[in-house]
């Protein structure tokens, strides 16, 4: 499912998914664990992350925003999680069954799991997360995965039923969210209990409703770190939970710094004052000098880049005119130029590590010379000698819009201008504050071509982006794509869960899309972080770095934070 | 004086309701709302939701309603709560207050203890080439961003030298900290953040300094001085410098107002959790409550200054109220 694009953007399910992957694919990192929840010689130290935002609410039901989801993903747990091949696994759910052709989900609870302030988790915890994200009072964004929702029972304490009107395959997916305590929730009055780095007791509050809970500021979860402390605009602070049911992390102390400015972050990494960041190409391929503390790490990203037509423009609306634009694109010339090689040509809407991508499209190769005989064939040509194309008096023209602030995909349009001047096509390039451009030029089809980004989610369900259905104002398909077996493809590919039928159902997708030309897919970005060289065992998965987190560990002799440890 | 200072109240009340309904305006004007900036592109959110979300922040009625609805609030000194963590916005502006205020007099002391010896210096050294070296190296300072001088600085001090931290107000294990060791902490944090903004905004008072010292220098009083003989150095500093200073004082009030409200990029840079930042984040977020609770205690601090200063004023000199 395709989530905001953001330098962050999935990290909230890299840490969500984190917690068990390792156990199931037996990291050959971990050092043995002689008792559980005891010392290990390997736990201590702290990790020193940073963000460009502070969270907004460490309450995964309502925030939406990439710092609260980084913490929310460590602190609370969801029934299932992304395993480091994509395959689904359970956390708070041991197991699951799927009846009815998938109308019915069965979920068993893991018993003995205990929230972090020591009250036992059940069954109806999740039930109190569903009604909640379905109570029309609670500020949720999350309520439309929950739309098909028949019916969500607790037929025993460790046991949940979901019924849906008609089945759903993303629902597994959505039950990956995160489930919050009752208990806490529903009490009249809240006290954020004392904590390691906060010894004092905070006064009750009143609670006055969900959406200004005073939890929200002090996360009780059951996840691998309990919450410590919350410094505004400053820092937030997570220890080791002894107690994990899946044994406690390694690293002790998990800190988040608050620091707006990317290049003020490079500074800090460079200073080692913070242990990891994404960079950007021109940081990642900066003096080696620089990163001498730190590995770098480069894979394909979850996310795609493309140069999105108007359909509804009539310059566009003849294939042999996109096929042409497509051919006169020198994708390697971009991805060499602007992404410094850290990327690879895009061929459609699933990247190369989704199963639902389909290696035998073939990228359409640079061509410009075919690209001025498709355009002449078309009715172009320059007839005035001016080196611009026209037909009736009419020059071809147009203006490639893109969002302010992202200075790869400014970079990229320039390099598009120039390519597509050398067969006579006149671009002009437009850069646009991101909430104008999406309400006065996306939004309101008032753009010929733009040049945008996807950052997807794991399933490949992509109904909202490519169905014809989803065309009106503030729908997704603002490029105004109509094919009628896609359309069927896409409503079969959302009731269909057998992986290996939604496997042919999106392969199917990627060719018709790639063959439509309703976008030029540009490029698949790598990600490319830092980590601190004292961390032992970062690797990377289909979930980026940080799927094994609670395994990595710091060498004693190379422990930089002296930060204590505490036994269960 | 009574009718006077009833006057006065009612244009600086009249002037703060103006202020308010300008803030609101301009944030109504500006493209998208709170809504639209946390959930647009994100394809999790369909449309249905994004307009139950509106009605939930009541965002759904005309402007005149939302604006009526606020200034109901404010009415009981209600702020209202942040759309972004559902904080009260007073609460969200009072943790920030000390910060902001710790920078900002950090920076005008040593504006002042910088600017005052430049001006000086530059006035005595009249059209000389220090005088001259001077004035380029202030208009330097002006002329300069503030962020791109603050990276050089951090670059400086902070990488190249290490002497000093690059961001934040803390260090990681301030809490750990014995209470000397916290000043210590805090005093070397703001040093890099001073420094940029003192230099950045030395112009205008060595400037300042200069020409009133100049100014000073030639009326007949300092003439007689050096007439009776007096040496120039004691002329300078005994009774040119002196009466220099009183209009200083004046200005030093007028830039009162500064000191609570925070700059916006700057602390941004610095990673400062001042209200500048506060400010900043609140306008790229919509976060209208925020904004508004801002806006309107700023504007309010900044009235009352003035308000203050006038009746100081029309207190010691009759003929300002009578003239009114």
């Amino acid at each position: 499912m395709p989530v905001k694009v953001g330098v962050r953007a999935g990290r909230i399910s890299l840490f969500t998914c984190s917690i068990l992957a390792c156990t199931a694919a037996g990291s050959p990192t971990r050092p043995e664990r002689l008792v559980k929840g005891a010392l290990h010689p390997f736990d201590g130290d702290a990790f020193v992350d940073a963000s460009i935002g502070d969270a907004s609410m460490l309450n995964p039901v309502l925030s939406n925003d990439s710092a609260s989801g980084d913490i929310n993903g460590m602190v609370y747990d969801g029934l299932l999680k992304y395993g480091p091949n994509l395959d689904i696994q359970g956390v708070l759910a041991e197991k699951w069954e799927v009846a009815e052709g998938g109308r019915t989900i069965t979920f068993h609870l893991r018993q003995g799991v205990k929230w972090h302030d020591g009250a036992p988790f059940t069954a109806d915890d999740v039930l109190y997360t569903y009604e909640r994200l379905v109570d029309p009072k609670v500020r949720t964004p999350y309520s439309s995965d929950y739309e098909l929702v028949k019916s969500v029972t607790a037929p025993a304490p460790h046991t949940v039923v979901v019924r849906y009107k008609e089945v759903f395959a993303p629902a597994l997916e959505s039950w990956m969210i995160s489930i919050i305590p009752k208990h806490v929730y529903e009490a009249k009055t809240f006290a954020c209990p004392p904590t390691r780095c906060r010894p004092k007791t905070d006064p009750p509050k009143t609670v006055e409703n969900f959406n200004s809970h005073p939890a929200n500021r002090c996360p009780i979860g059951t996840g691998a770190y309990t919450f410590c402390e919350w410094r505004t605009d400053e820092k937030i602070v997570l220890e080791a939970n002894p107690n994990y049911f899946e044994g406690r992390p390694h690293v002790q102390r998990f800190i988040y710094r608050i620091i707006p400015d990317q290049a003020v972050q490079f500074l800090e990494l460079r200073r080692q004052s913070i242990d990891t960041m994404v960079l950007r190409p021109d940081q990642y391929k900066a003096y080696d000098v620089f990163f001498e503390n730190h590995q770098k790490f480069r894979f394909p990203s979850f996310s795609y880049s493309y140069m999105g037509f108007n359909l509804k423009n009539p310059l566009f609306q003849d294939r042999r005119v996109r096929l042409a634009l497509a051919m006169a694109l020198n994708k390697k010339e971009i991805i060499d130029g602007v992404l410094l090689g850290l990327g690879s040509p895009a061929t459609g809407p699933f990247p190369p590590l989704s199963w639902a991508f389909d290696p035998g499209v073939e990228d359409i190769a640079f061509n410009p010379a075919e690209a001025r005989r498709l355009l002449q064939e078309a009715g172009w040509s320059d007839s005035d000698g001016d080196g611009f194309l026209d037909r009736g008096g009419k020059p071809f023209r147009f203006t490639l819009m893109t969002n302010q602030g992202n200075k790869v995909r400014e970079l990229t349009s320039e390099v598009l201008q120039l390519q597509l001047k050398k067969i006579g096509v006149d671009v002009t390039i437009r850069i646009v504050e991101w909430s104008s451009f999406i309400q006065k030029f996306v939004e309101p089809r008032a753009f010929d071509v733009v040049i945008l980004g996807w950052s997807l989610g794991r399933d490949p369900d992509q109904y909202l982006i490519w169905h014809s259905s989803q065309t009106g104002p503030g729908k997704y398909n603002f490029v105004d794509y109509n094919n009628p077996e896609v359309d069927h493809l896409l409503e079969r590919g959302r009731v269909t869960f057998e992986q290996a039928e939604r496997q042919k159902i999106y392969r199917r997708i990627h060719r018709l899309i790639h063959d439509d030309l309703v976008y030029i897919f540009l490029y698949y970005p790598e990600a490319t972080p830092v980590v601190h060289r004292r961390f032992e065992g970062p690797s990377v998965s289909a979930l980026g770095l940080f799927w094994n987190f609670n395994q990595w560990h710091v060498p004693p002799e190379k422990r930089k934070y002296p930060v204590p440890v505490f036994e269960q | 004086m009574a009718r006077y200072l009833g006057r006065r109240l009612a244009s600086m009340l009249f002037l703060l309701w103006g202020i308010t309904v300008m803030t609101f305006g301009v944030m109504q004007l500006a493209p998208g709302g709170p809504i639209d900036l946390a959930t647009e592109m994100s394809a999790r959110t369909s449309p249905e939701i994004k307009d139950k979300l509106k009605v939930l922040y009541g965002l759904d009625q005309p402007w005149y309603i939302q604006y009526g609805r606020w200034m109901k609030r404010i009415a009981r000194l209600d702020f209202g709560t942040s759309f972004k963590d559902e904080r009260p916005v007073i609460d969200k502006i009072v943790e920030r207050v000390p910060n902001t205020l710790l920078l900002n007099l950090c920076t005008m002391i040593l504006i002042f203890l910088l600017a005052i010896p430049i001006g000086a210096v530059s006035a005595i050294k009249q059209n000389s080439l220090v005088d001259r070296g001077l004035a380029v190296l202030v208009f330097i300072g002006f002329s300069m961003p503030t962020f791109w001088f603050g990276l050089l600085m951090m670059m400086f001090f902070g990488i190249l030298l290490g002497w000093l931290p690059v961001s934040g107000l803390h260090s990681l294990n301030y809490t750990d900290l014995g209470f000397g060791g916290r000043i210590w902490d805090t005093a070397q944090h703001l040093i890099l953040p001073s420094l940029t903004a003192a230099f950045t905004g030395l112009a205008f008072l060595s400037r300042y300094t200069r020409v009133m010292l100049l100014e000073v220098i030639r009326q007949d009083y300092v003439r007689s001085a050096r007439a009776k003989g007096l040496s120039s150095q004691r002329v300078f500093w005994r009774h040119a410098f002196r009466n220099t200073l009183i209009p200083m004082v004046t200005l030093m009030g007028l830039m009162l107002p500064d000191l609570i409200g925070g700059a916006f990029i700057f602390e941004t840079i610095f990673a400062y959790p001042g209200l500048g930042r506060l400010g900043m984040d609140a306008m790229m977020a919509r976060d209208y409550p925020v904004v508004m609770g801002l806006g309107t205690i700023v504007a309010f601090l900044t009235l009352l200054g003035n308000f203050l200063a006038d009746v100081g004023v029309a207190v010691v000199d009759p003929r300002v109220r009578l003239a009114k």
